[in-house]
């Protein structure tokens, strides 16, 4: 049953296609009768899950790019009506977010079991270059979809990428002009980069092919890095590898659900809530986590080309990689030296990582220098000086004699180097206590924080309550529609009282017959209306700051976790960063500022705000709003009705998310545990 | 190795394999559902879909409007005496698609009518007060519809629909 075969259907329709196209005999060749090397562990299987993550990137981005507008005025509100208004939208724009990053996450997995096995040696040079193209094509499409949604984080984004390309001496002034289309980023640069990032996964697949055939004729590298020598050494692709990949992938697939239903904002930045403003720069710019390491060395290096090429460099310099170690003996199972230089290398990445996230000043500056240095020492030093001095430990002979021959403590040393990782990313956030002056806003109890968390109806209706009667007369709340107050998972009103909070509501509509603007009653289709007509009367009616909207304010707030909250936080999917500052700045107002803090005229001390000094004056004070319910009319309820009511307004769906999640996760338990099973009956007869 | 075995005698591993392909098969099933349900209108389209009134006062004898609802064409037609004349004198089994024109308006307001101005062949948008039967005509197929929107010549198969729709007041309607 092992090796390849002629594939031979019995059905004759099947057998007339087949003498003219012979494609499921390729397809049978390819991924049914193929050898596979039977001690493939299960960092094999990330091939496996790559290719359910293009699918799932694919899949979902053409159906968000059925609701999106790529026009710089509309891109960021068509985002927020397919989270709010298209069904399941919410999960389709989760899954391709979260996916981004789950598709990095498995790529870089499978790039460090590449290096690790090596399996970039002869005769696979040519598939781990295709791989690296691959790898080269996912960041810029992730580059260019993370412009898409035209928040803070994408324009601010897209701005320091294209500059990049103005380091280069001559041309470079020319090819950012090239590439933005303009003077500036703008509406020609979201066009294209909309259809570039629309192109570019279809490329990346095409590559794909061309990788999986370079695979099949080298033939998979496994763990011993000894090549099959007899049919001992391998098992057929179907079964055993389909269903040990698809294990594999059922397993990917519950930390991939918990993103999507639980931590959907986890990886993202609250900036990227801020429509694109081209006047504004964020304060602090970071880019998507899986390019950090790499703009931590274009930070390091002082010299604006240089940092260009050193970064550019940092990945161009895989594609050299396997002439670069010359080392006979492939796996690092049996390479004593180059295993522990390896895992320094995966911690050095790590660790640049967090770098790039830091802000560029002092020890950082210093660390990012030097782990830059050790990142390309390791490829230019390290890994070609091992090849020649190290010692390899005797192979096996074949793959059969090491299956039967185990070990297992293979987990200690792992444990022990997640420790160490764990250990030095705690001593750097050490370094950032000068933070701790900047008062953090307390965590509170929110009703719909956690898993199973449900907006408190109550508390909606006195928020909706406290926005209308206090907030509304000077901030908007743009994506949300009278008719959304009855929407399930949110204040719990009827249809009837939403049409009736419309109709207090006068909307200006038009133009009539005579080509005139007039007013109507509101209907339950309509939007909150704003307070001011534009950007220019709100800022010029509130002291030259103009209000935020609020739609979408407690997403688009956040603060600094520090590290080892931030790792708990995945696990407790805490998320309340927003909530908890919205209510914290509401509260956080003092008549007098401390000594020794001067606040300028016009601007008011709040304790949380950043910087201290807001334009906002208090608005809240006790007694301002009665409730019907008999709640208190204090300004620490209010706060905390209101800061409630506006997390709904950020994200109506979240009841929907939590409770599809909590099923999903039913489902996938039982499914990853059946398919364990499944898996371990296919290879009983193989181990 | 092997995974035969006979079908008389189903074993473990079978049972494990069916069970573990049907929970697949059920949970992809399920998955599916937000892929195509996303294909449909979503809640502003709906929400811009609900009812809208008319006014019915600047609409003299003989005139017509075209009004918008739910992205489609409403004619409006205040139909002469003649008209009204001419649609009920036509025997109803004559016919292509029979009905009376007291079916198509509301009892009471008899000279207004008010139709879905989409051709029932391929879609067009018919022309008020053309052709033979003093109705619609459609410029792309040749169809022609009565002064009741019925079809009387040509290739569509029925009348032009009449929305859902009732009198507010003797000169308004809510049409939804």
């Amino acid at each position: 049953m092992s090796g390849p075969s002629e594939y031979q259907p019995t059905n004759p329709v099947l057998q007339w296609i087949e003498r003219r196209l012979p494609l499921l005999g390729l397809m049978h060749s390819s991924f049914v009768a193929y050898p596979t090397p039977r001690n493939l562990n299960y960092w094999w299987t990330f091939g496996a899950i790559l290719s359910f993550m293009l699918g799932m990137q694919i899949l979902t981005g053409v159906i968000l790019a059925m609701h999106y507008t790529p026009e710089a005025t509309l891109a960021f509100h068509s985002v927020e009506s397919i989270v709010r208004d298209v069904n399941y939208g919410w999960l389709l724009r989760n899954m391709h977010a979260s996916g981004a990053s789950m598709f990095f996450f498995a790529v870089y997995v499978h790039m460090l079991r590449g290096l690790y096995y090596g399996s970039y040696k002869e005769p696979r040079e040519i598939l781990w270059i295709l791989g690296v193209i691959i790898y080269l094509l996912m960041m810029a499409t992730g580059f260019m979809g993370y412009v898409l949604p035209w928040g803070q984080m994408s324009f601010w984004g897209a701005t320091v990428i294209t500059n990049l390309f103005s380091a280069f001496p001559y041309v470079g002034e020319s090819i950012v002009t090239l590439l933005w289309g303009g003077y500036s980023v703008g509406n020609p640069t979201l066009n294209r980069f909309f259809s570039l990032h629309y192109l570019l996964p279809f490329v990346i697949a095409g590559v794909v092919v061309l990788h999986v055939w370079a695979l099949h004729v080298a033939g998979q590298n496994n763990p011993t890095g000894v090549e099959p020598k007899t049919e001992k050494d391998t098992v057929p692709f179907t079964p055993h590898a389909t269903i040990k990949d698809l294990f594999g992938t059922a397993c990917f697939l519950l930390l991939y659900a918990w993103f999507i239903f639980y931590m959907p904002n986890y990886l993202g930045d609250s900036d990227n809530y801020i429509v694109a403003n081209p006047g504004v720069t964020p304060a602090h710019i970071v880019p998507e986590w899986y390019y950090l390491p790499f703009y931590a060395m274009l930070r390091s290096i002082p010299n604006k080309l240089a940092g260009v090429v050193v970064m550019f460099s940092s990945i161009l310099i895989l594609v050299f990689l396997p002439w670069l170690d010359t080392a006979k003996t492939r796996s690092c199972k049996y390479r004593p030296l180059a295993k522990q230089f390896f895992w320094i290398f995966v911690i050095v990445a790590v660790l640049l990582g967090y770098l790039g996230a830091q802000p560029p000043e002092g020890i950082y500056v210093i660390a990012g220098r030097i782990l830059t240095f050790c990142y390309f020492a390791y490829f230019l030093i390290v890994l070609p000086l091992l090849s020649r001095v190290e010692k390899p430990r005797p192979l096996p002979n074949s793959i059969a004699d090491d299956v039967l021959a185990k070990s297992g403590r293979k987990a200690m040393v792992s444990a022990v180097i997640a420790l160490m990782v764990a250990g030095t990313l705690f001593a750097g956030s050490t370094q950032n206590a000068r933070a701790a002056e900047d008062e953090t806003p307390p965590s509170q109890t929110w009703s719909f924080a956690g898993p199973f968390g449900k907006f408190d109806r109550g508390s909606l209706q006195r928020g909706l309550k406290v926005y209308k009667e206090v907030c509304s007369a000077c901030h908007s709340l743009n994506y949300i529609a009278f008719r959304n107050i009855a929407d399930p998972g949110g204040p719990g009103y009827t249809p009837a009282q939403a049409a009736a909070l419309a109709a207090e509501y006068k909307i200006k509509d038009g133009p009539n017959d005579q080509g005139e603007m007039f007013e109507r009653p509101g209907r339950p289709a309509d939007y909150f209306p704003a307070p001011f007509p534009n950007e220019q009367a709100a800022r010029a009616a509130n002291g030259g700051a103009a209000p935020p909207d609020l739609s979408l304010i407690t997403k688009a707030r956040s603060y600094e976790r520090g590290f080892p909250l931030f790792i708990l936080d995945f696990f407790t999917t805490f998320q309340e960063q927003g909530p908890n500052y919205v209510s914290a700045i509401l509260q956080g107002f003092e008549d007098k500022p401390p000594a020794g803090v001067t606040i300028p005229d016009g601007s008011y001390y709040n304790k949380y705000f950043p910087g201290h000094a807001i334009k906002m004056p208090k608005p809240l004070s006790d007694g301002q709003v009665t409730f019907d319910d008999g709640s208190p009319a204090t300004v620490a309820q209010y706060a905390h009705d209101v800061t409630t009511f506006l997390m709904w307004a950020a994200e109506p769906h979240m009841e929907a998310r939590k409770q599809l999640g909590m099923q999903v996760f039913v489902v996938l338990i039982i499914f990853a545990g059946m398919m364990y099973f499944t898996k371990k009956k296919v290879w009983a007869d193989a181990h | 190795m092997t995974t035969a075995s006979s079908a008389d005698h189903p074993t473990r591993r079978d049972f494990l394999f069916v069970a573990t392909g049907a929970a697949a098969a059920v949970s992809g099933a399920f998955t599916l559902w937000p892929f195509v349900s996303q294909m449909n209108p979503d809640a502003s389209t709906i929400a811009a879909g609900a009812p809208i009134e008319v006014d019915l006062a600047p609409i003299a004898s003989g005139q017509d409007i075209k009004v918008f609802w739910r992205g489609k064409p409403i004619y409006i037609m205040n139909r002469t005496k003649k008209q009204v004349e001419e649609a009920r004198q036509v025997p109803v089994a004559s016919l292509p698609d029979p009905a009376s024109d007291q079916s198509r308006v509301k009892e009471g307001h008899d000279q207004w009518l008010v139709v879905i101005g989409i051709c029932t062949h391929l879609g067009c948008i018919p022309i008020a007060h053309e052709g033979n039967y003093d109705g619609f005509f459609c410029p792309c197929h040749g169809s022609q519809y009565d002064s009741s929107g019925r079809i009387r010549q040509g290739p569509a198969p029925a009348n032009l629909a009449v929305p859902p729709y009732q009198f507010v007041s003797d000169t308004k309607i809510q049409i939804g």
